[in-house]
């Protein structure tokens, strides 16, 4: 991931590393059924990413789990690549909704959520976002709706790394209470630790095994996490791509 | 005289026999956008989404992933302007199928005033690409319309009213979403109408007649993808073309058949249509009247284009 924002030269390499920890669980853990090799399986669980601009860490994750050739991660945001700036379903298999601008993806997923739930689907829904993300209004609409429908099969994910292009969350614009917000708005509401696999586990579990009633987990994470100079200068690798040289000590670092 | 939004209401409930993958959603508006009785016969079909339309859309755009084939109605100020990044990131830009049915469009919502009168929903729904955008003139016509865009694939925007329109098709009469229908031929001019202006545009025509003046009218319901060819042979019969539309003459079906004639073939216009301006509250009759939106004001635009040709 490190190797392909360097190439492309843009990109939000901060939120994306933060990031990568839930998404391993989601995909290696056994969380999110799913099939490479038939991208629209019926039986599949849907994964959104409301704060699209992260892609990066999904679309590693799309092609370790074989949707596309790994080759495709050297051209991401390039003309004519499959990868976009933000995910974009029609272009890159296992992207379950185009996103990017903030606010829209979750209200898409719990589309998704309410239709499955209508037709007596197991399948589930996680969304993703960002917790600057929450300063728009449209979350908190989904939100209502989806506590109103007791959609059980929906879950958000808040990377609550306070940060955001501006700095950080708390200076330019408080969310919180994040987790009194989420349990008044009707959310099975969990806080955890999002690089303690343990914790990740544990909530996703207790989310799917939560009734009449949709789950938020909070998970705090460390934006740039596990590259030295990243997590040091917070929300300043928002939205900046490592150089070269950057890459190179991002990659010891992760010891890739 | 019948309303379009109460055909769109009952061609959904038969569409809820029709077709199983068709749901409907509403923002706290059921009762005047008419997807009450759709709501009472197919409960667990039905979304009620509260104040909240751009989540209505957004959420329209992720049923259908799942296979569904969703109405998301509203007014036509909310459902297009409110949730217009809706329809364009969520709902355009991946081209999925669903049917933004909006009702209350125009000068014609009357009363409640130009805060609620959509008169730039036609632009700013025409201008997102992939949209197919619908303006039936009568109930008859938006009555097959829903059925029609229930059927077709991919994103919609089905612009309905509020009050009672005149009659100017019979009922069963046949719609092709992209086929615009000629009414009468003529020779001298072409009026090209869409939504209650179809039966002004008739209205006009035939006081034109009683003057010697040959006009053609067309039916343009469906504004994008506009049918080009009726358009060109209209143009090419005739040595003007009037629009005549419940909307600004910014960026409508006015603005849809400039662009088409400036590159086909070139013609001289006039555009019937709010004339770029806000409207007021008051009876729609008299709102229409008022604003030019009416068989007089065609006939004034007719004048004065044959006079300028």
């Amino acid at each position: 991931m490190v190797k392909m924002l360097a190439r492309a030269g843009s990109g939000h390499p901060g939120g994306s590393l933060g990031m990568a920890d839930i998404f391993t669980a989601l995909y290696f853990g056994g969380f999110v059924r799913h099939d490479p090799k038939d991208p629209l399986w019926a039986g599949r669980d849907r994964v959104v990413l409301s704060n699209g601009h992260i892609c990066p860490i999904l679309y590693a994750v799309l092609a370790e789990r074989g949707f596309f050739p790994p080759q495709w991660l050297d051209d991401l945001r390039k003309i004519d690549a499959h990868l976009q700036g933000h995910p974009a379903m029609n272009k890159t298999p296992g992207v379950e909704l185009s996103t990017g601008s903030l606010g829209h993806g979750v209200c898409g997923a719990l589309g998704m959520a309410l239709a499955l739930h209508a037709d007596g689907k197991s399948n589930r829904v996680y969304a993703l976002l960002g917790d600057g993300e929450l300063q728009e209004g449209l979350p908190w609409e989904a939100f209502m709706a989806s506590a109103h429908y007791k959609a059980d099969n929906f879950c958000i994910i808040i990377d609550r790394n306070d940060a955001q292009i501006d700095g950080r969350t708390v200076d330019v614009m408080n969310i919180d209470p994040l987790d009194a917000k989420l349990r008044a708005f009707g959310f099975h509401t969990l806080t955890i630790d999002g690089h303690d696999f343990g914790q990740i586990f544990s909530a996703l579990n207790e989310a799917a095994a939560t009734r009449g009633k949709p789950t938020a987990i909070i998970a705090n994470t460390v934006m740039g996490k596990g590259v030295g100079f990243m997590e040091k200068d917070g929300y300043k690798w928002h939205g900046k791509t490592p150089n070269a040289e950057q890459a190179a000590v991002a990659l010891k670092d992760l010891g890739a | 005289m019948r309303a379009t939004r109460d055909a769109f209401g009952k061609a959904l409930l038969e569409l809820g026999a029709e077709m199983p993958e068709v749901v409907a959603l509403t923002a706290d508006l059921g009762g005047s956008v008419k997807t009450d009785d759709f709501a009472k016969k197919y409960p667990s079909r039905f979304f009620q989404m509260g104040i909240a339309e751009a989540n209505m859309v957004d959420v329209a755009a992720g049923m259908s992933t799942a296979g569904k084939i969703p109405f998301a109605t509203t007014f036509a100020m909310f459902g297009t302007g409110r949730a217009w990044e809706s329809v364009r990131n969520t709902v355009g830009y991946p081209g999925l199928n669903v049917k933004v049915a909006c009702t209350h469009s125009g000068l014609s919502v009357g009363e409640d005033g130009a805060s609620h009168q959509a008169l730039e929903d036609v632009a700013i729904m025409r201008v997102i690409p992939g949209m197919t955008v619908v303006v039936p003139a009568d109930y008859a016509s938006a009555f097959a319309a829903t059925k029609a865009v229930a059927k077709h694939k991919g994103p919609v925007y089905l612009r309905l009213g509020r009050p009672k329109v005149k009659d100017v098709y019979k009922d069963g009469e046949p719609f092709q979403i992209g086929k615009a229908k000629i009414l009468r031929e003529g020779k001298d001019v072409a009026i090209v109408a869409n939504g209650p202006c179809v039966a002004f545009a008739i209205e006009a025509a035939e006081t034109l007649a009683k003057e010697g003046i040959s006009a053609a009218v067309a039916d343009f319901h469906t504004v994008k993808p506009l049918d080009t060819d009726t358009l060109v042979k209209l143009a090419t019969t005739c040595r003007a073309v009037v629009t005549a539309e419940e909307h600004n003459v910014i960026g409508g079906l006015g603005g849809a058949v400039a662009e088409a004639l400036a590159g086909l073939k070139p013609t001289p216009m006039r555009f019937v249509g709010t004339q770029d301006t806000f409207g007021e509250s008051g009876d729609p009759e008299l709102l229409w009247k008022k604003y030019g939106i009416d068989a007089a004001g065609i006939l004034k635009a007719v004048r004065e284009v044959l006079k300028a040709g």
